[in-house]
């Protein structure tokens, strides 16, 4: 067991792309965690995908040695959607340290991020990455850095992750700035979960923070909040690689093997105790995370339900904030409904079914939960467009505050992206001479469909971006349900604010027209609020369609020709009488991402 | 046929498969139907030869393209004991018988009509086409009106097939894309104007004139009622006894397989009874009269079915013989799409 004196626990915070995963790389090899021959590039994530994106998705957390010290670090996921994830991680440590590439300075996620740690009472050991860089700017970003967290722009460290300039500062600060744990190691046992994985042989893997007390290996555990019990299978320490140890003690990081088959039975957050000598409070700060985001997800070939429901069933063991629930819609077959707390947190979703799973998959446009109160004072949580009562008194979306970071010169494009999305302007200020800080309150809704592809195109990539739910509103917000051939499309129906409602209809029904086939009777295409239609294509009926000439050689031929004709028509979906190719709602489905080309 | 020396042994290796295929016909034919290519080039003495040869019955056509239709020819073909000829004559437009490079001329159809006439035929039909690049509708009612002036017992109308990645499509596809719009109300013109005068559309692409004897071909109407026929030549096809033979499309190794007195190469197609089904169904489709159901049984979707009645692109009616079914005249214009669905998946 170590002094509880010679600990230190700590998590790296970074905008993306800032150096986060190559410090933590350069920090196992610096210890002796990991050999050279072992470093694999970012080897933290343990993911395809997240190494492929360049982001970090599950937390994990390792223990390495320094001069004499256990240091512990946690490393958080670098995005948005999982704000409350780096939130849960941030309360496991005492410090953290704060990266900043010196060529690019501070980002929106450098704010979130760091705002997180303060308000979470850690240590912040700012420092300078990239200075290897032939355009970074160190002097320029420790200033930022200082300005920031109002310390000397000395103090801020000057590194290179890549070449390893400066890292073993980057230790030594660590154990001279930041505390170690406090907690009491003869209380009753406390430990915070801040992060869970799944383990096919041995169920869910909790990681976990010990404050008070100390765990051993087959301790019999409850988890305070969930009331979820476990005798502790083996409990251990990441050193990279899982290594079992007796027992953690207060102040120390490691994971605890549960032997539970379900990841939903222990959230990220809760407070683990011992059954034999129970603690009486929890850890402050549980929170059940609530998706934001829903979309309908189908395979495109509707024998691939099955297989889809599995995937869904083993991405949620080990994503405890993923949602899913059993939808049918009449255009796009058997499904599901989704749930995210993101966008970023949907795109990994839907890539990891695409792959890992290897499915083909129709996915409608996202869209935000809504609280919806009909005439009648019935108040319902609405997360499918095809599902908001026709009859309202009001509906609330949720807001978000964004902060979007940006070179002066764009401020004006970024503000009328703003207006145009309905946001609510707040704040602004300069970060520096020539960056500037703008703070909104924006409809969550407005964000989901392409704020942020606009955001990038409008700035040409400069901006940095990032937010945080503001609770709930009401809004002047209509349903607008597409018509093919007078019957609803549910896929199709979304929820859009009234002034806007006209020109999306339009959009849409000119895109439907496109796209579908003629037929065989004229189809009227209609967007459409209530009985009330605001917007109407036709696609006129085809005139002949005949196999001209047919005798005794053309026989064979002509039959193939209709036999392949009839399984073409398999593959459309049907409306009522019409025939709708996949393809078309896909293009509909795509419309956001086609305008932004 | 372009080298004359080699009719003579083409003509003599046909002989010799219709003698190979004997056993499988009758004594007495109901139709015999000499085409494919153009019989009327062939030389005349070869032709002669190759008539006389063939079995007697009550229908035999000779398919003609205009320029080669002599009072010569006529005679010839009325001594081989041929009932009915099918003039090729396309279009009556030297302009858009140009794009078609056909050689023939307006002047020799007319001429060839009146040879035919002369020797007492009967029964003619004439070929249009439709849908020529740069055919305008008033070109189309030209020719229309052009063929309806002489009379025909029969009209047999096609429209233009540009198959992709031929010379033609190479040459006028950008022409055809362009009046799309305007080729998509031809067939319902071509339908109009010969049923306005007095034809009967008996099948999706042929009109007979409406009087009390049978002037359908009636060797046609056999492949679309879904008889057994037997196929001689290169490249012929034939259907016997749930069983479709292919003739290989190779001249040299017809003429050479037969002068050694063996089949020609060929490839077989079994046509088992839920295939024959199927085909009934969409071969009797094309027709003007119905197609029992009992006859296509599961060849035919039933949920589909319904969704066409309700389309009004097919009817069902009931009488003394069962349950039929037809495409209404709507119907009849979306034949392919609409039989498409109707054959079971």
């Amino acid at each position: 067991m170590q002094q509880q004196d010679r600990i230190r626990n700590f998590a790296i915070i970074a905008h993306i792309d800032h150096g986060k995963s190559t410090l933590a790389d350069r920090i196992l090899e610096l210890t002796g965690a990991v050999s050279e021959r072992e470093m694999r590039e970012q080897l933290l994530d343990t993911m395809e995908l997240e190494r492929e994106r360049g982001i970090t998705i599950k937390a994990q957390a390792v223990r390495v040695m320094w001069r004499g010290h256990q240091l512990n670090l946690i490393d958080t996921p670098g995005h948005v959607d999982f704000t409350y994830e780096v939130a849960r991680s941030l309360q496991a440590c005492e410090g953290a340290l704060l990266v900043v590439d010196a060529a690019q300075g501070i980002e929106a996620q450098t704010l979130a991020n760091a705002y997180l740690a303060i308000e979470g009472g850690l240590e912040i050991v700012p420092a300078a990455n990239k200075i290897d860089l032939p355009q970074a700017d160190p002097e320029g970003a420790s200033k930022e850095l200082g300005d920031l967290l109002g310390e000397e722009p000395e103090r801020v460290l000057r590194i290179s992750a890549k070449t390893g300039v400066g890292v073993p500062d980057v230790l030594d600060a660590i154990v001279e700035r930041i505390p170690a744990p406090a907690g009491d190691p003869n209380a009753p046992a406390r430990a915070l979960v801040f992060d869970s994985s799944y383990d096919q042989y041995r169920g869910v893997v909790a990681f976990v923070r010990v404050v008070d007390g100390s765990f051993s290996t087959r301790e019999p555990v409850r988890a305070m909040a969930q009331g979820t019990e476990f005798d502790a299978e083996e409990i251990g320490v990441m050193s990279p690689a899982r290594t079992p140890i007796a027992s953690l003690s207060a102040g120390e990081v490691g994971y605890v093997i549960t032997g539970l088959k379900d990841v939903s039975r222990l959230r990220v957050g809760d407070t683990l105790t011992s059954r034999r000598r129970p603690a009486a409070e929890p850890l402050p700060g549980y929170q059940d995370v609530k998706p934001m985001v829903f979309a309908g997800i189908f395979p495109t070939d509707s024998d691939d339900y099955p297989e889809l429901r599995d995937a869904l069933e083993r991405l949620k063991l080990n994503d405890g904030s993923l949602s899913y629930d059993p939808e049918t819609s009449q255009a796009l077959g058997f499904g599901f409904r989704c749930g995210f707390l993101g966008l970023l947190h949907m795109e990994i979703v839907r890539e990891r079914l695409e792959r890992e799973f290897d499915l083909d998959l129709l996915i409608t446009a996202p869209n935000v939960a809504y609280r919806a109160t009909t005439r009648t004072g019935e108040e319902v949580e609405v997360h499918n467009p095809a599902e908001m009562p026709r009859e309202l008194e009001q509906v609330e979306e949720p807001y978000v505050k964004a902060s979007v970071i940006v070179p002066k010169d764009f401020v004006g494009a970024v503000m009328e992206l703003a207006n145009e999305r309905r946001g609510t302007f707040d704040h602004m200020e300069y970060l520096s001479e020539g960056r500037v800080l703008l703070l909104y309150e924006l409809p969550l809704g407005e964000i989901v469909l392409d704020f942020y592809d606009q955001l990038k195109s409008r700035t040409r990539g400069y901006a940095s971006f990032d937010y945080d739910l503001a609770g709930f509103r009401p809004g002047e917000l209509s349903r607008v349900d597409i018509l093919v051939g007078g019957e609803q499309v549910d896929a199709l129906s979304l929820i859009i604010h009234r002034d806007a409602a006209y020109d999306r209809g339009r959009q849409l029904v000119e895109r439907l027209r496109e796209e579908i086939p003629r037929q065989m009777i004229d189809v009227p295409i209609q967007a459409a609020i209530g009985s009330r239609v605001i917007a109407r294509e036709t696609v006129k009926a085809r005139r002949k369609d005949v196999l001209a000439k047919c005798y005794g050689g053309d026989i064979s031929r002509k039959r193939k020709l209709l036999e392949k004709q009839k399984k073409g028509k398999k593959r459309m979906k049907q409306v009522g009488s019409v025939e709708v190719p996949q393809e078309a709602f896909l293009a509909v489905l795509n419309l956001d991402s086609e305008r932004k080309r | 046929m372009g080298r004359r020396e080699e009719h003579g042994s083409y003509v003599a290796a046909l002989l010799a498969e219709l003698e190979l295929a004997r056993a499988c016909l009758t004594r007495e034919l109901e139709t015999v139907f000499v085409g494919g290519g153009t019989p009327t080039f062939t030389e005349p003495r070869e032709l002669a030869r190759l008539l006389g040869a063939l079995p007697a019955a009550d229908e035999v056509t000779v398919e003609a393209n205009p320029e080669t239709v002599t009072p010569e020819l006529v005679e010839l073909l009325v001594a081989g004991g041929v009932t009915r000829v099918s003039l090729g004559v396309q279009s009556f437009q030297p302009r858009l018988l140009d794009v078609l490079e056909r050689r023939a001329t307006p002047e020799s159809a007319r001429r060839a009509v009146l040879a035919i006439r002369d020797s007492g035929f009967d029964n003619l039909s004439l070929d249009l086409i439709y849908g020529i690049p740069g055919q305008t509708t008033s070109d189309l009612r030209c020719d229309l009106e052009a063929a309806l002036a002489l009379e025909p017992e029969h009209l047999s109308c096609y429209e233009l097939e540009a198959k992709p990645g031929t010379r033609f499509t190479h040459a006028h596809g950008a022409e055809l894309a362009r009046q799309a719009d305007v080729l998509e109300g031809y067939f319902e013109l071509v339908v109009e104007t010969l049923t306005d005068a007095g034809y009967r559309w008996y099948e999706t692409a042929n009109f007979c004139r409406a009087e009390e004897r049978d002037l359908r071909a009636q060797h046609n109407l056999g492949y679309w009622l879904g008889h057994d026929y037997l196929g001689i030549g290169v490249g012929a096809v034939s259907t016997i006894a749930g069983e479709r033979r292919r003739n290989l499309p190779s001249l040299a190794r017809y003429l050479a397989a037969l002068a050694a007195g063996e089949p020609p190469p060929h490839e077989v197609e079994p046509i088992d009874d839920e295939t024959h089904r199927r085909e009934l169904l969409l071969l009797g489709l094309r027709l003007d009269e119905p197609v029992a159901l009992g006859a296509v049984g599961d060849a035919l979707d039933l949920a589909a079915l319904a969704r066409l009645e309700t389309l009004g692109l097919v009817e069902r009616t009931a009488n003394g013989r069962g349950e039929e079914l037809r495409l209404t005249r709507r119907g009849r214009f979306l034949g392919g799409g609409v039989t498409a669905e109707l054959l079971s998946a």
